[in-house]
């Protein structure tokens, strides 16, 4: 029944269809490609739809620019969503404890959540990469170090509202541990809205990580989007293709996760309207 | 209940509005910190051996520098001595310019606030623009078509659509400089000078600026649909006021409080975003500073412009408070009858 | 006396609602006179304020019509008609200084400049009996009660001196003290400025207290319509026996 709502909204169909096709393009990956993408196929600066086996062309140095799109997919959504999910989760654990602790742990809680909104958290993600090294895991954990503190504002504001609701009070009335409550009656309820924002916090992840990979901070031995943008920079009077292809699946990428967000939530918006 | 009218209160509004912001920025700013001491902690290499690898000496003059600063001391001791340095404004020293970091980062700052301040201005006043006549007639053509625009260009990221204007205005139709502040051995001065700065400036502006004005545009289009809703529109109808004037002046005067409070939120993200279109632009600002303190592996610099970068939203989010303590005559209120 | 205002066979439709909100309403209003509509929520009574002064959403159908015989051209908003709504709290702009939101009245309607507009809303203000209303133009919403704020909503609407005023519910969100004081403000004002009212109101006793005729609606229908006097001495409907009765036993 939802889906058949979804499946109303063009724009949620777009987004899906774009979110369905990039996943395609990850899964596929390895398959059609199995060679290293960073490996070199061909003459170097062979430009699109000249060679059939190459079909978008080669790069400065002869690697295949549609099989770097492909393994470029993978890195952006594997990254985005594993950035994403972090930051949802430290978000609202962090939210569901200072709305349910309260007191100088709500206002510790909620100061350091401040400090993190104060710092450019672009910077913050770079210091972290620099300091530690580019590898996929730092990646991701500095795009989440940046992203945590949307989700635990939101978790916040909920367990807030949700805490003095009936069910809470007799859980408190039965005994339950309050840890066990904030976490099994308070949490669950309260994320929703957190969930709602994820669409936002996936596309920042996204192009958090093309710009990391832009200026040389992703994992070295992986091709990203961000990465090949940078690659052909270096050509860019001679063959802007090298840049523009993949910054076309980047802004492709991110419309998609935007539409299709917002084809949720005006399709959950819409039920709660009728119920 | 209801507070007495008087005339200076919107003074008395503002004034405690900033003590209690003031107040409350002190404990943040400490966080900010004793978490850039932690980074650079845990950053390989201290102080002195980034001292000694951009200035010289030898194991000897080492130790006595480790001792001189303090740097063999428990931590506490050394954040504590952290902590006195930036009291009196002490960052540190950079190794990639041999010089203390807050003269390093104050050069460049002005550039990255003229960058930023351009971008702001540019994405909020058409951004709003736009965002109203979007929002005059909610669900018109104009309406869709501006919505999805903005939402296409709110997916472009900032680097790119830089490398893409640069394709097209400074490769092919050669209209504006390639990159820099200004031309270099120009010997331009004033409004030469300030002309020739501003066509180095015109794409690092638009490239920064875009993204944000899809966000106003976006922000002021569903904010004039929600104050649409409201009755005071519908009494302003009955009451024979123009249409013209309740989308100006009802509609969108209330839509826009909420993008006031957005300008102080985004400015922390702007200042991410000049990171990597400063580089894009060769702009020598914070950005590309941080670019280049992380690319010669500086991290006494890198946190110093964390540090000033910090300093500089909180500075942007109290002037972005008194301005809205102007335009909205509520904040504040409860407080005052309390 | 001449008629103000005349409907034949007004219904009104909203998209999307299974019957109408409004049906079969003949109705006609002379100057100078107070009518009030009484009825429960859902009877079509706000419905019917909205479809005279034009403010039905634009989904709405209408049928039937509505003629001004008292107006020698179209009714505008503002100028022949005074509206005042429910909920005084949401009928002003809450970051518009209250003076200001009178005088853009007076400028719209009247071809005022805002100087002259400005120092018009002090006095209306003044007649609607705020304090101090010189410093209460330049105050804002939120710095005032119920009552208050339904005053200045009161002196928007009377701005232009209009032939019509209509009241939909604009006691109903006060409490009973507040109430008789604006009953007693729109009373004076429509006696000093000769104006028509329309009283629409869920309360028989007010409506008793203030109007010349009474009609009494339901489901969308008006079921019944006579003056103040007959209508509560000889109720013709079992409904509005009903109405009375209710009232009178909450005064007993």
């Amino acid at each position: 029944m939802s889906l058949a709502r979804l499946l109303r909204s063009p724009d949620a169909v777009a987004g899906f269809v774009i979110l369905g096709l990039l996943g395609a393009m990850a899964l596929a990956a390895p398959l059609l490609f199995p060679g290293d993408p960073l490996a070199i196929a061909g003459q170097p600066l062979l430009r699109p739809f000249q060679d059939w086996a190459l079909p978008l062309g080669t790069d400065r140095l002869g690697r295949d620019v549609l099989a770097g799109l492909f393994h470029g997919a993978r890195t952006s959504l594997a990254v985005g969503l594993a950035a994403a999910a972090a930051s949802i989760l430290v978000g609202s654990i962090v939210g569901t404890i200072a709305g349910f602790a309260g007191g100088l742990v709500d206002e510790v809680l909620m100061r350091i959540t401040d400090a993190f909104q104060t710092v450019p958290g672009f910077l913050l993600s770079l210091a972290l990469v620099s300091v530690v090294g580019p590898s996929l895991g730092v990646v991701v954990m500095a795009i989440a170090l940046s992203a945590w503190t949307g989700p635990a504002r939101i978790a916040r504001a909920e367990v807030l509202s949700i805490r003095e609701r009936d069910y809470v009070a007799s859980a408190r009335v039965i005994g339950m541990h309050p840890v066990e409550i904030a976490f099994r009656e308070v949490l669950p309820n309260a994320l929703p809205p957190v969930l709602a924002l994820s669409s936002v916090i996936v596309a920042a992840a996204i192009l958090t990580e093309a710009a990391l990979s832009f200026l040389g901070l992703g994992d070295p031995n992986r091709v990203t989007w961000g990465g090949m943008i940078a690659e052909g920079r270096a050509v860019l009077r001679s063959a802007p293709y090298l840049s523009v292809i993949p910054g076309i699946a980047l802004v492709l990428a991110v419309l998609g996760v935007y539409l299709a967000g917002e084809g949720v939530v005006e399709g959950t918006a819409a039920r709660e309207r009728q119920a | 209940m209801h507070a007495p009218i008087r005339g200076n209160a919107s003074m008395n509004r503002t004034f405690r509005l900033l003590k209690r912001r003031l107040v409350g920025a002190i404990p943040v700013l400490l966080i900010v910190v004793i978490g850039s001491f932690l980074l650079l902690e845990a950053a390989p290499g201290d102080a002195v051996d980034a001292y000694v690898a951009s200035v010289g000496g030898d194991a000897g003059m080492i130790e006595a520098l480790r001792q001189g600063w303090g740097l063999d001391a428990s931590p506490m001791t050394r954040l504590a001595a952290y902590l006195w340095a930036l009291l009196h404004l002490d960052l540190g020293h950079s190794v990639a310019f041999s010089r203390p970091v807050r003269d390093v980062v104050l050069e460049r700052l002005p550039n990255t606030l003229l960058l930023m301040g351009a971008a702001t201005a540019l994405s909020f006043a058409l951004g709003t623009a736009l965002g109203i006549v979007a929002g005059a007639r909610p669900g018109s053509a104009r309406d869709r078509a501006l919505s999805i625009g903005s939402l296409a260009l709110y997916a472009v990221p900032g680097f790119w659509l830089a490398l893409v204007l640069t394709i097209v205005f400074s490769v092919e139709l050669r209209w504006l400089p390639l990159s820099g502040m200004e031309t270099i051995a120009s010997g331009k001065v004033g409004f030469a000078r300030a002309l020739d700065v501003a066509r180095h400036m015109v794409l690092p502006v638009t490239s920064l600026g875009l993204i944000y004005l899809a966000l106003y545009l976006r922000m002021m289009r569903a904010g004039m649909a929600e104050v649409w809703r409201m009755d005071f529109t519908r009494a302003a109808r009955a009451r024979g006021i123009g249409r013209r004037r309740i989308v100006l002046s009802h509609v969108a005067r209330n839509a826009l409080l909420p993008l006031v409070t957005m300008l102080g939120l985004q400015s922390a993200q702007m200042l991410g975003g000049s990171v990597v279109i400063e580089s894009v632009f060769s702009v020598p600002g914070l950005g590309r500073l941080a670019q280049e303190a992380v690319g010669s592996r500086d991290t006494p610099l890198l946190i110093g412009i964390i540090l000033v970068s910090a300093a500089l939203v909180i500075v942007i989010n109290l002037l972005v408070d008194i301005a809205y303590a102007a335009l909205d005559p509520r904040v504040g209120a409860s407080e005052a009858s309390a | 006396m001449s008629a103000l205002l005349e409907l034949r066979g007004l219904g009104v439709r909203y998209s999307g609602a299974a019957t109408a909100a409004l049906e079969g309403v003949d109705l006609a209003l002379a100057a100078g006179e107070r009518l009030a509509v009484i009825g429960e929520s859902g009877s079509g009574k706000s419905t019917l304020a909205r479809a005279i002064a034009g403010l039905l959403p634009r989904t709405a159908r209408l049928h039937g019509t509505i003629t001004w015989p008292g107006l020698d051209h179209p009714a505008r908003n503002g100028r022949d008609i005074g509206f005042v709504f429910q909920d005084p709290g949401s009928s002003l702009d809450p970051v518009m200084a209250l003076g200001d939101q009178v005088a853009e009245v007076a400028h719209a309607n009247l071809d005022m400049g805002w100087r002259a507009a400005r120092r018009l809303a002090v006095e209306l203000l003044d007649r609607v009996k705020l304090p101090e209303p010189a410093a209460l133009a330049r105050a804002y919403a939120h710095q005032l009660s119920g009552g208050q704020k339904q005053r200045v909503a009161i002196a928007a609407a009377i701005v232009a001196r209009p032939k019509l005023l209509i009241a939909d519910e604009a006691t109903s969100a006060l409490d009973t003290i507040v109430q008789a004081e604006i009953v007693a403000l729109i009373r004076a004002l429509v006696t000093e400025d000769g104006m028509a009212l329309i009283f629409v109101s869920h309360d028989i006793g007010l409506a008793a207290n203030l109007a010349d005729r009474i009609a009494v609606f339901r489901h969308g229908r008006m079921v019944e319509q006579a003056t103040t006097a007959a209508l509560v001495a000889r109720p013709r409907t079992d409904y509005s026996r009903a109405l009375l009765v209710a009232h009178l036993g909450l005064e007993a």
